[in-house]
């Protein structure tokens, strides 16, 4: 298993702290695996989950995952002890065990059972204020090199990953460079859908005429899968993406590959594309020798593509949701396009 | 012609007849089938007057809660069937299209979800509430009997909608949570999502009512000594789960309403264009939706107390935490909404303060699971089926626990949000926390709602086929989460995810025989009704109010209302030895009448809902005019309260009262056997 | 259980009438219980209306079509028919005779159509103008709220012709006095509304 990264200073102290109990970590995680039935571990893991991490977000997540776990086993291995313990012990035909039916209160008892949940749940709340926070998909990831742009549109049932600063756009596969993050503004020309590559972390909602964001990093060349998780009809199974992180070298190559083999982003292919229907179909219209055959390739796409597709629903000005100020829109659209 | 028949039938016509897949067809002839049997039966033994006046015009709130359980079964029935068939789709469809085409699935998870949350888990609660809590606090009935009975005549129609919809037209794809703008007119142009929006709104109107029955019962109608700190737990649960449906269905019936007029008359709130705003959907529906989860979770907690407590011949420990406990819940529930929407791109501060308070719910529910646990301590515990629901439920629901801790946690949520990890976590809650301590309860009270114990043989075999197939179905979909499988696919393409699809449908083979199991149990037990009959009305030495009638009770429930001197009511009147007494002298007792207002009520309002789905206009015009109508007729009618004469009380309580001098004291070991008339040994443990 | 003296909010028949005082304890209070779960109702449209306050979609705003002046004689008629309301609900308490029920509920259901008639009017100008409901999110939400309110008034109204009728034909009987003190409590609940929407919809809107 690779060394998982920590995000913070804070997240170290407390890994600090389980790292003493490592040993006992492990057999508890063990322990976890076998509760949920077959936790993935080692050869034969799916390529596709954040249990296999091919960056940071993802690896922090999975450790979290696992602390988390261990340790409200403070909590629930008491239960696994004492549920078949007293019902075992106190059972009716034992008739020798003591009695006592109109005991119902100890102080000290009583501070226990408040105490160590709301310890517990302490120490979960500051997990999420240490670990959480510095996950979150807005927030930019550290690093030496500038952000790659990516911009995606939800579609029935696909997705548009469009680059600008490459001119280029593809459907149904995604590539990387490695260990330079990736700044992700999504939308949808649809209904809601959730954007999501659990090998890298976070997934993100993509809402008609709003824009989100997604900061992703791979640090591990590779490849893995995405999708959208949020159902919106007949071929919601078929709407997932090949993920491909890359060096520098291969990125580049991969990016002279597209704009070679890529059909134009003009209004007619974007509105053939767009049209209600999975890759394939849209495949059968767009495809061009040269073209994978899980792909579709785009080249020239015009500046301000993007914008556009959010520009057709936000009209007017739009004010803050009550979730949040920050999916939305105008002012960000436009502070997007003053980018 | 065709104006002519679109002005008697709206948009129906030949094909909203279920033709165009040989599965809809059957099941759509199961569902016809079924419904003429029913007629028929009913009408070859000439039942209907007796049904008409016996339970449906029926305001006792007895009859009420039975005829909840009564729909509550047979919807569960339905989504049982709808689950296995996912989970067998599933199993067969590791790169191939398996047996259901995605339209089919998606209406498959729709109406499962849409039916086991408000037509089997709401009308079991409300049920077992309806016949429960008011025989707890020692009173005649709730505080509004005919709204009661409009409450659950609106369910019923609401119930009866989903099944219509099985026949005429395609129900929603959009889920049981219907995500605009999916569901909008622009996605979703069938009748579908209609169906979805209105059978949903029949029921969060019912449950409305009924949240506000409960309440005023609570408050106003307890018997003398009855303090609320001297309630039953289960009535504590209940008036939380009351307050929670008073403040949390209106959200819902607005979100839903919004829907129908985005789709129905182009109005522009959750649509993607015209300045629509499809998150305000999501806020609307989660602040229903959360506190709705404790509305389904709080009353079997309460179930879980009475039985813990009773089965193990002791005093519930600390009785005042958990009421604490509960009332925590029930408040923190409204502070937690948008943890089901942690990815819609809000900042990680918020998100953090709601996965916060949503881990904070986690502390008094953890209070509550030690609090059972010490119940049990030093007491002599007894493994009857509802213990065993009971016990089965402690372990697994911290499994539960641990699940939603996780999903709590913003950064995990965005890994395992929309995927089976969180299909396998609400199954987790729902199946061992809700559906246990419903089958708990219902084992628990049937004696005392028809006289008959429930046999225990096939009570033990429903329940080992629960648990096995919970775990067996459930477990595999926490893996399959974390290996990143969403949930609602009809096909996927990772072969990883194969061997667990399958151990899962193993599960829900095991769940459809714990239902199997239930209907065999339910037949073997009216068949050896007379070896099971409890008339006296204890037969599990029990502690609370209920207990201390016969069983089934009398209409008017108590003869003299009780005057309620302890906690634990009857279990302290038989140690003072003042149980069984004789009145002093009885008195008329007035109690309400029969009302058909529910019943017709009901009816019109479904007609109304109907003729929206379908745009038959008279149908609707009719209807709308119809329930108010009626409600405004039933103003006007003046006697109301019918008197049962002192006599009558007498001669009931004297025939019960010879059969208690008669029935044999019977001690805990021999609370399973034919001997047991419901009369227990008091000292016994 | 409950003694004479046990007040509960809002107008008490307490020793005028001892027997429909005590039946009032449960009915009076389900009542509240009631008028809470439909308050939190129209929270929700007000939150869904302040959500939606710019989303006007380029189409009409609120300085469009919003007539004060229109408003201001609907908040009289409506807050004058809360008091008449209030003297039809004292001569139930202490007058002996129906008729002065039955009149001061007349006045307060003109005062009501008044109200309506007007409110009717204003939709059918803000229409004129294309002010229509499926113009914008905006519209949507000042159609849910406001109409909402309306079909409230509109109930009220048949309510009170009900209680009259029901006056007129059994006298001040028990549960006809206990059906007005509902009554009463659920028109002055609207009043009580509509100064959140004068003040949320129309005062802000245009400010």
């Amino acid at each position: 298993m690779r060394p998982t990264r920590r995000p913070t200073a804070n997240g170290m102290a407390l890994r600090g702290r389980i790292a003493a109990v490592v040993e006992v970590r492990g057999c508890v995680v063990a322990a976890c695996a076998t509760a949920l039935s077959a936790m993935p571990a080692g050869a034969g893991v799916s390529s596709s989950s954040f249990l296999h991490p091919l960056g940071p977000v993802a690896a922090a997540q999975k450790s979290l995952f696992y602390d988390i776990n261990l340790l409200m086993m403070i909590v629930i291995l008491p239960v696994f002890v004492f549920m078949p313990w007293f019902a075992w012990r106190y059972r009716r035909t034992r008739r020798d065990s003591v009695y006592r039916p109109e005991w119902s209160f100890s102080l000290p008892l009583e501070f226990l059972v408040w105490s160590v949940p709301t310890a517990v749940v302490a120490a979960l709340a500051w997990l999420i204020v240490a670990r959480e926070v510095p996950l979150g998909p807005y927030r930019p990831l550290a690093s030496d090199k500038p952000p790659l742009e990516v911009e995606v549109v939800g579609l029935d049932w696909k997705w548009l990953f469009v680059y600008p600063e490459q001119g280029i756009a593809t459907v149904g596969a995604f590539a990387m460079p490695t260990d330079r993050p990736v700044e992700f503004h999504l939308t949808s020309d649809s209904v809601m859908q959730s954007f999501f590559v659990s090998g890298l972390g976070s997934q993100i909602y993509a809402m008609a005429g709003m824009v989100t964001q997604l900061n992703l990093l791979a640090d591990t060349p590779g490849r893995t899968t995405g999708r959208n998780t949020q159902y919106n009809g007949n071929g919601f199974h078929q709407q997932r993406f090949v993920v491909e992180a890359m060096d520098d070298a291969d990125f580049a190559a991969w990016v002279e590959k597209v704009r070679a083999d890529g059909v134009p982003l003009n209004d007619e292919n974007y509105r053939s594309l767009a049209a209600k229907g999975t890759l394939a179909l849209a495949r059968a219209k767009l495809a061009r020798p040269g073209m994978p055959a899980d792909r579709i390739y785009f080249s020239g796409v015009p500046g301000g593509f993007f914008q556009k597709i959010v520009r057709k629903y936000a009209s007017g000005p739009m004010p803050s949701s009550l979730a949040g100020p920050q999916p939305v829109a105008a002012g960000m659209v436009a502070a997007h396009e003053a980018r | 012609m065709d104006r002519l028949w679109f002005f008697f039938f709206g948009t129906l016509n030949y094909d909203s007849l279920p033709f165009y897949s040989t599965i809809a067809t059957i099941a759509a002839g199961i569902v016809v089938a079924g419904a003429l049997v029913t007629f028929g039966l009913i009408t070859w033994y000439g039942k209907w007057t007796a049904l008409w006046k016996n339970w449906l015009t029926s305001v006792d709130h007895k009859k009420i809660g039975i005829m909840y359980v009564v729909v509550a079964f047979v919807m569960m029935a339905r989504a049982v069937v709808e689950a296995s068939m996912m989970r067998l789709q599933q199993a067969l469809s590791f790169d191939a299209p398996g047996y259901l085409p995605p339209e089919h699935f998606a209406q498959l998870f729709s109406t499962h979800g849409t039916i086991m949350i408000f037509f089997m888990a709401m009308p079991f609660l409300t049920g077992l509430i309806n016949y429960a809590m008011p025989l707890q606090i020692g009173a005649r009935d709730v505080a509004f009997p005919v709204l009661n009975s409009i409450s659950l005549c609106l369910t019923g129609g609401g119930a009866a909608l989903m099944m219509v919809s099985l026949v005429l037209g395609k129900f929603s794809t959009g889920g049981w949570s219907g995500y605009p703008p999916y569901t909008e007119m622009a996605f979703s142009p069938g009748v579908g999502p209609d169906y979805w929006i209105w059978a949903v709104t029949l029921s969060s109107i019912g449950t409305t009512f009924t949240g506000i029955n409960f309440a005023v019962t609570i408050y106003k109608k307890r018997a003398p000594g009855m303090h609320l700190f001297r309630m039953p737990l289960f009535c504590w649960t209940s008036l939380c789960t009351a307050i929670l449906m008073i403040f949390a269905m209106p959200p819902l019936t607005l979100a839903t309403l919004f829907l129908a007029l985005d789709r129905q008359l182009g109005f522009h709130f959750f649509t993607n264009d015209a300045g629509g705003n499809m998150m305000n959907y999501a806020n609307l529906f989660w602040l229903f939706g959360h506190p709705e989860v404790y509305i389904l979770i709080l009353p079997a907690f309460g179930v879980y107390s009475e039985v813990i407590a009773n089965f193990s011949s002791k005093v519930l420990y600390g009785y005042r935490t958990l009421v604490v406990a509960t009332m925590a819940i029930a408040v923190l529930s409204f502070t937690v909404w948008l943890h089901h929407f942690f990815t819609m791109g809000q900042s990680s501060a918020v998100n953090a303060a709601f996965g916060i308070a949503t881990m904070t719910i986690g502390i008094p529910t953890g209070v509550k699971v030690y609090d059972w646990l010490l119940t049990m301590f030093r007491g002599r515990v007894r493994f009857s089926v509802p213990m065993l629901y009971a016990l089965a439920f402690l372990i697994l629901f911290v499994v539960g626990g641990l699940s939603g801790v996780l999903l709590a946690n913003p950064a995990v949520d965005y890994q395992v949000h929309n995927s089976l990890f969180l299909v396998a976590h609400f199954h987790n809650m729902l199946i061992p926390g809700l559906l246990y301590g419903m089958l708990a309860g219902t084992h628990y009270w049937f004696p005392k709602a028809f006289g008959f114990r429930l046999d225990e043989l096939w009570g033990r075999i429903a329940f080992v086929c629960w648990v096995v197939g919970f775990l067996l179905a459930f477990m595999p979909l926490y893996a399959l989460g974390l290996l990143g499988m969403p949930r609602r696919l009809v096909e996927y393409f990772d072969p990883d995810y194969l061997p667990y699809t399958i151990v899962a449908a193993v599960g829900a083979g095991f769940i459809l025989a714990a239902f199997a199991s239930l209907v065999v149990q339910l037949v073997v037990s009216i068949r050896h009704r007379d070896a099971l009959r409890v008339f006296v009305g204890d037969p599990w030495n029990g502690r609370t109010l209920e207990w201390s009638i016969s069983a089934p009770p009398p209409e008017y429930n108590f003869a003299v209302i009780p005057d309620v001197k302890a906690r634990d009511a009857f279990h302290d009147m038989k140690r003072r030895g003042v149980a069984y007494r004789r009145p002093k002298h009885y008195s008329n007792i007035e109690m309400p009448m029969n009302s058909m207002l529910g019943p017709v009520v009901a009816i019109a309002a479904t007609a109304c809902v109907f003729g929206i789905v379908w745009h038959i206009g008279w149908m609707i015009v009719l209807g709308f005019l119809t329930v108010w109508g009626a409600v405004i007729a039933r103003s006007f009618v003046r006697r109301t309260k019918r008197i049962i004469p002192a006599s009558e009380v007498r001669r009931t309580e004297e025939r019960w009262l010879a059969a208690v001098s008669k029935a044999p004291l019977i001690a805990r070991d021999y609370e399973t056997s034919p001997a047991n008339r419901g009369l227990a040994e008091a000292a016994g443990a | 259980m409950s003694s004479i003296d046990k007040k509960h909010p809002g107008l008490n028949l307490g020793r005028s009438d001892p027997g429909a005082h005590q039946d009032a304890e449960e009915i009076v209070f389900g009542f509240w219980v009631f008028l809470m779960s439909d308050l939190v109702l129209f929270a929700l449209l007000f939150a869904t209306f302040a959500t939606m306050i710019g989303r006007t979609a380029d189409g009409p705003g609120p300085q469009e079509f919003f007539d004060l002046k229109s408003v201001a004689i609907e908040s009289a008629l409506l807050l004058i028919s809360s008091f008449t309301f209030g003297y039809a609900s004292l001569a139930m308490k202490y007058r002996p005779e129906p008729m002065k029920v039955v009149r001061w509920l007349g006045v307060t259901l003109l005062l009501g159509i008044g109200f309506l008639g007007f409110e009717v009017h204003d939709f059918v100008t803000m229409a004129g103008k294309g002010g229509t409901p499926q113009t914008s999110g905006f519209l949507s939400a000042f159609f849910a709220l406001v109409p909402t309110h309306g079909l409230h008034v509109f109930a009220g109204c048949i309510w009170i012709v009900v209680m009259i009728v029901q006056t007129l034909a059994y006298g001040l009987a028990r549960d006809v006095k206990l059906r007005i003190l509902r009554l009463g409590l659920f028109w002055h609940f609207l009043d009580i509304v509509w100064i959140a929407i004068i003040s949320v919809v129309y005062l802000r809107a245009l400010a």
